[in-house]
């Protein structure tokens, strides 16, 4: 925040960091190689929807845009939409496990969309969900505001974090994305849709 | 342009601070003049008060802004509340703040039954935000309220506002110690004096009189300021959680609460009246016939009234219902 925005007390909407997101397909091929986790194929978009109607039109577009592919080879399933307890909208893309990057490019169709209507502001994080042999969950969560990743670990039923996990994740995947370097911005996304 | 925001800034409220912060410098100018003339034509007596009174009062401000987070903590008697204590609020102001692209604030929980929420400390590596017991669980507030009021708490952190405010009431806070100082060597002072020189005998008057007339300004100017800080902690909350209907409806029902509150417990409060998201001491407000008694009260108020406020949030309502009327040509 510039000094004059202080002065006046203004906040400038923050505007989303989108191309990282594309390291993806790499980061998972050298996740496996290395931790043993794959991609279970679901990943999901959070924002949060703004009241009024421009909103819920775009919403619909997006919507529309992303089911137009299905049964076709990589076109994956329809999209599930999800409110959570915390008001955020999440969209969620099912795909197979090898198709990374039919996922990333219907993540990137939902950003950009949301983006070219004016609603970069309101995007959260994207999430990608994987998997490791002995069924452990791990997902990646891209940050649009800062355009880095952390891994989150939920662990068991209640409300767990696998840290040990995580650190070895971010260790893995040092060079592939870029990883939060503040540990205190890896938010727990409990319940997140798609896990 | 890949960058774009959908919501014009609100140039009259920039206009009205700017004036506002104008004129403070004004009055710190012509005070700063006084001053320096006074202590010139003065004897030391006269300039000691003024070295000792500048720094006292600088002093004293710097402290409390450095401090500013645990001194409202221990004045509350609030808790620091990890994520485990508070998994709902931390999991709200976790999202803010990734929305935000923000750093986290500590959050903490104050015993207090009345629905409040203040946040404050000198940068936002320092901040904390505190609720109290009552807007988390005494109130009605549903999620979405609850998450208006910590993202205009938010702003607050954002915009700095604790440290705006500190070196804008810098001045009131030397000009009333100098009353205060001038007055007391007044009266313990007045016998040594004597015949020495005619001239001090006047100057302490005057100092005190100057000093007065600035803290009196300063002291309207502040909570003038402090006034527009509000207005513009509500609009960047509600656009943050784009969602203003609900922090309109938070605002009226913390209003609501603080109302229905014995007196007693809402003095206790009082001292941190400014940082509140709602104003915990009205100044009463003249009865039928008062309308000099209102416009006074508005007059010495921290927060503007509950109608201002709501009209400011219903003015970005309908922005975002608004399809292609965007000033910058949006589709």
């Amino acid at each position: 925040m510039g000094f004059l925005d202080t002065l006046f007390g203004r906040t400038k909407p923050v505007q989303p960091k989108l191309d990282d997101l594309f390291g993806l397909p790499s980061a998972a091929v050298q996740l496996e190689a290395a931790a043993g986790f794959k991609p279970t194929g679901s990943g999901s978009v959070s924002f949060r929807a703004p009241e009024g109607k421009p909103f819920a039109d775009i919403q619909k577009e997006v919507l529309e845009l992303l089911d137009m592919d299905n049964g076709k080879p990589g076109g994956g399933l329809p999209v599930e939409v999800t409110k959570d307890t915390y008001g955020y909208t999440w969209l969620v893309s099912n795909h197979l496990s090898d198709e990374i990057d039919a996922l990333v490019t219907d993540l990137h169709a939902v950003n950009s969309a949301l983006v070219d209507g004016g609603f970069g502001p309101q995007l959260l994080c994207t999430l990608v969900a994987f998997r490791d042999e002995n069924q452990r969950r791990l997902s990646l969560v891209y940050l649009y505001k800062r355009g880095t990743f952390y891994p989150f670990a939920p662990l068991g039923g209640g409300n767990n974090r696998d840290n040990a996990l995580e650190l070895q994740v971010k260790g893995v995947l040092g060079d592939d994305l870029r990883i939060e370097q503040d540990l205190t911005r890896w938010f727990p996304v409990w319940g997140a849709p798609g896990l | 342009m890949a960058t774009h925001t959908r919501y014009a800034p609100d140039r009259g409220l920039t206009v009205r601070m700017t004036a506002t912060m104008f004129l403070l410098g004004l009055v710190f100018v012509v005070f700063v003049g006084l001053v320096i003339g006074i202590m010139t034509a003065a004897h030391a007596s006269a300039a000691a008060i003024i070295l000792v009174a500048v720094i006292f009062g600088g002093g004293s401000a710097f402290i409390s802004l450095f401090y500013s987070d645990k001194i409202a903590l221990a004045a509350a008697g609030a808790r620091e509340v990890s994520p485990k204590d508070a998994p709902q609020l931390h999991g709200i102001v976790d999202r803010l703040c990734a929305l935000a692209d923000m750093d986290k604030p500590r959050v903490a929980i104050a015993p207090a039954r009345m629905p409040n929420a203040f946040a404050t400390g000198r940068n936002s590596k320092n901040s904390v935000l505190c609720v109290t017991e009552g807007l988390l669980y005494h109130s009605d507030l549903t999620q979405e309220e609850l998450e208006g009021v910590l993202a205009h708490e938010l702003s607050h952190v954002a915009h700095k506002d604790v440290q705006v405010m500190t070196y804008a009431s810098l001045l009131a806070i030397v000009a009333g110690l100098l009353v205060r100082f001038a007055f007391y060597s007044e009266i313990f002072g007045g016998g040594r004096r004597g015949g020495n020189d005619g001239n001090a005998a006047l100057l302490i008057p005057l100092i005190m009189l100057a000093s007065a007339v600035v803290y009196a300004i300063s002291f309207l100017l502040i909570r003038l300021l402090s006034r527009y800080r509000e207005l513009a902690a509500d609009r960047s909350g509600a656009l943050l959680t784009q969602n203003p209907s609900a922090l309109i409806s938070a605002l009226t029902k913390v209003s609501q609460g603080m109302n229905r509150i014995p007196t007693q417990d809402l003095r206790a409060a009082e001292p941190l009246n400014a940082f509140y998201f709602a104003p915990a001491m009205k100044l009463t407000r003249g009865g039928g016939g008062g309308g000099g008694g209102a416009s006074l009260s508005a007059l010495f108020s921290t927060h503007p009234s509950l109608e201002k406020r709501i009209e400011q949030l219903s003015k970005i309502q309908r922005e975002l219902g608004q399809v292609g009327q965007d000033p910058r040509g949006l589709k």
